[in-house]
């Protein structure tokens, strides 16, 4: 059965890929497939194609008008229903078998490890392909395939128009492989194999609309910043190996203990080699899920198709570090430093993020940064301990965060690829269904009591509270403060997004409700925003958490935590309720009653809004320290390094000294048959004389 | 006066010097460049009989037919590739000829 769950998806990517494939060569007839490139260049239409180009005001709402017309569209690729349902098909199946996973294993305790095959065997490293299936990987086996069946069939409506649905299918399918990979995995190398395999699906669909060029700068951005956490994620991974010998987790697991107080020599240098290790994996993880100082991938990922967004960037694969902490844990619950700076990266992240939410005009940008926020607050639960919490957090984000990107995409395609809230407002009457459910995930997001995300966001805010952890009470500010700049964001996009004037008449009267593909699983994931997080609450919170979880998690700390947060005064379990609720009133000031309000605030705090709005200027500052000066050493070494001592005394010198040669030899060469001649005679004639004078004798 | 082999030598020796200084210093026609050839063939020739003669041995007169033979051989493939030479480039000037330039 597990084998099943992972593998399906993999045979659905590897049929929606031969159709993929297969399509083109349709489309060239007698020739190979052609380069991506000049499949685009053999298929003009899709220059008219809305999303194709980023295409000026006036002729956008010409295209607009048209679409209402004639659409005109790239035929799709042969095939395409073939590949759509097959991956669906195939995903659905094996969602419906992690549910049943989920009961086998974290109600009625059936852990099981299916082997494979053997993976690596060299020397001491010995790596076996087996399946982990234990509470935690079931919870993310149903969150991964769950999105990801809703995702797929979402996608059958909103890529309807794009001529190369089987390349899409053909990515979402093997990212989903990917990632259960990732989450099944028993060992580190796997958990690696996993962990690359949805950077790179992350990177294709990314850079799916290849024409765009944002979208490939993008796609390139997130897969060099993510090497930068993965730099440091392998080489924890080598430290582990290198200190317990061994891989696979059960081992790890067994010798952690013994690793306490134990330290690296490095460069006359000793660090505590249980609290380097953490900091290496957690390096990983800020990489993947976008925490603050490498975050700066994950708004510009918003490139990409939204169900992508919802799919990778918001619902599983940023929740990868989140999970690898979590698998983790028995390490990093006997290294309080490490702990301490997971909960110091979180605290900053959520805070962060949220103030930079408030402040952006793009949609898709807004519940980035918003994602972005949420995750730093589950590494805040991972940092103080509450692993279990932390775990739930992000059960119940998947929910709600795929619901508003799916919605948001609703919106998107409602108002012709129009991102931008600004031009929008008043839709509720036209898209009251999609308003709904973004009400419901916006409810859920900003912890309106008894959604889901008012559970497992209070669960973190209160283990934060009691933690006596290092930097816990940092984090208990910070993502105090963050609920009410959540709330606030949130809000801000519901009002000027379906409230309010429209603020452009053409495409809010051309404006409708979407497909039903689209609608279904948006009414799905509402529900799931509000059913998931009271029946999970016993058993990733409380005395349910450690029969749940069993040996997945190390929640000897966390058992506290709840203990005292359930003593906690009713006050203080109220304080991220009355947040949420000021930032609600202050939201509905600003962007109802009084929507002048926010534009003299802008005015008025001129520095603080452009601040805010460049994003704390991180890309710039990176663009500064990193970026030249990396343009500059590349251009140093090609121009200098290269160009001028390499190529200079290299082979460029040696040609060039032949050349000066034979320029002067080619002289003697005169093309007279007598000057060959004569040279021949005096040649005889010189040997001649030398036999006579100095012959042998 | 008594003719000796002295003096056959010197001729030879002159025709020879004739033959090769014909082809260095001509600088118009490759006609020229053939005969001085045969010049210096002949030259040989007047040596081997020569020395057939004062040394009495028939070997070097046989030779000489030999090299005549060659020497006509020589002319009559020397002027073929020279028309044919003309037909193609339209000159047999010898400073045309000089394909060989780098």
């Amino acid at each position: 059965m597990y084998e099943a769950i992972v593998l399906l998806p993999l045979l659905g990517a590897v049929i929606a890929g031969i159709v993929c494939l297969v399509g083109a060569r349709d489309r060239f007839p007698g020739e190979d497939p052609p380069p991506p490139t000049d499949d685009h260049a053999a298929a003009p239409v899709s220059e008219d194609h809305p999303r194709a180009a980023p295409v000026p005001r006036a002729e956008h709402a010409a295209s607009a008008n048209s679409h209402a017309e004639a659409p005109e569209h790239a035929p799709s690729a042969a095939g395409s229903l073939l590949a759509e349902l097959t991956t669906s098909t195939f995903l659905v199946i094996s969602c419906a078998l992690s549910w049943f996973a989920l009961f086998d294993v974290g109600i009625a305790g059936h852990e099981a490890r299916v082997a494979m095959f053997s993976f690596i065997s060299f020397a001491d490293l010995h790596s076996e392909w087996m399946l982990r299936i234990d509470a935690l990987t079931a919870v993310m086996l149903v969150v991964v395939t769950t999105i990801s069946s809703l995702v797929h069939i979402y996608s059958i409506g909103y890529m309807e128009e794009d001529p190369y649905k089987p390349r899409f299918f053909s990515y979402l399918s093997f990212f989903t492989f990917a990632m259960l990979m990732l989450v099944t995995a028993d060992n580190l190398v796997q958990l690696f194999f996993g962990w690359e395999g949805v950077g790179l699906a992350s990177y294709l669909l990314i850079g799916f609309w290849y024409h765009k060029p944002e979208a490939n700068a993008a796609a390139i951005k997130a897969f060099i910043v993510n090497r930068v956490g993965d730099f440091g994620f392998s080489l924890g991974i080598f430290a582990v190996f290198y200190l317990t010998g061994a891989v696979d987790f059960d081992t790890i697991f067994a010798q952690a203990p013994a690793l306490v107080g134990k330290s690296f020599h490095f460069l006359s240098w000793d660090v505590d080699a249980l609290t380097a290790v953490c900091l290496l994996l957690f390096m990983g993880a800020m990489g993947k899920s976008a925490q603050f100082l490498l975050h700066t991938w994950l708004p510009d990922a918003m490139e990409g198709p939204t169900p992508v967004s919802a799919l990778i960037h918001a619902a599983t694969m940023v929740t990868a570090g989140v999970f690898m902490v979590a698998r983790l844990s028995p390490l990093f619950s006997l290294s309080p430093g490490a702990s301490g700076f997971v909960t110091f990266i979180g605290a900053t992240t959520a805070m962060f993020a949220a103030t930079v939410g408030l402040v952006q005009n793009d949609i898709k940008r807004i519940i980035a940064y918003s994602t972005c926020s949420q995750l730093g607050y589950m590494f805040v639960a991972m940092g103080v301990g509450a692993y279990s919490v932390g775990m739930f957090h992000l059960f119940t984000h998947a929910f709600f965060k795929a619901l508003l990107f799916l919605g948001s995409g609703s919106v998107i395609i409602a108002m012709h690829h129009e991102q931008d809230t600004r031009k929008m407002g008043g839709l509720w009457r036209k898209l009251p269904f999609t308003y709904a459910t973004m009400v419901i995930g916006t409810l859920a997001l900003t912890g309106f009591p008894f959604t889901a995300g008012y559970f497992s966001k209070d669960a973190i805010i209160e283990s934060a509270l009691v933690s006596d952890g290092a930097m816990a009470s940092y984090g208990f500010a910070m993502t105090l403060g963050a609920a009410a700049l959540t709330a606030f964001y949130s809000w801000r996009l519901i009002f000027k997004t379906f409230h309010g004037e429209p603020h452009d008449r053409d495409h809010y009267e051309a404006a409708h409700e979407t497909a039903k593909t689209m609608l279904v699983p948006l009414g799905l994931l509402a529900f799931g925003s509000i059913a998931a997080g009271y029946p999970a609450l016993a058993l990733f919170t409380g005395h349910g958490a450690s029969e749940f979880f069993r040996q997945a998690l190390t929640l000897g700390a966390a058992e506290k935590l709840f203990e005292s947060a359930e003593n906690l005064p009713l006050t203080l379990s109220l304080l991220p309720t009355v947040m949420m609720i000021g930032g609600f009133l202050v939201a509905y000031q600003f962007y109802i009653r009084r929507p002048d309000i926010p534009e003299a605030l802008a005015r008025d705090q001129r520095l603080l809004y452009q601040f805010l709005l460049n994003k704390w200027y991180f890309d710039e500052i990176y663009d500064f320290l990193f970026v030249r000066p990396a343009l500059w050493i590349g251009r140093l070494f090609w121009k200098g390094g290269d160009g001028f001592i390499i190529d200079g005394f290299g082979p460029d010198g040696v040609s060039a000294r032949v050349l000066d040669v034979t320029r002067n030899v080619i002289r003697l060469q005169t093309g007279y048959l007598y000057h060959y001649a004569f040279a021949m005679l005096i040649g005889v004639a010189a040997a001649i004389t030398w036999f006579m004078f100095a012959g042998p004798h | 006066m008594i003719i000796g082999l002295g003096h056959y030598l010197s001729v030879a020796a002159i025709v020879f010097t004739l033959g090769v200084l014909g082809i260095f210093l001509n600088r118009k026609n490759v006609i020229i460049i053939l005969m001085s050839i045969e010049l210096i063939l002949l030259s040989v020739n007047i040596n081997l009989v020569a020395f057939s003669t004062f040394l009495g041995d028939i070997v070097g007169q046989v030779y000489a037919l030999i090299v005549l033979t060659v020497a006509a051989a020589e002319a009559a493939i020397g002027l073929a590739i020279v028309v044919a030479y003309f037909r193609n480039r339209g000159s047999i000037a010898v400073e045309d000829i000089d394909l060989l330039k780098g």
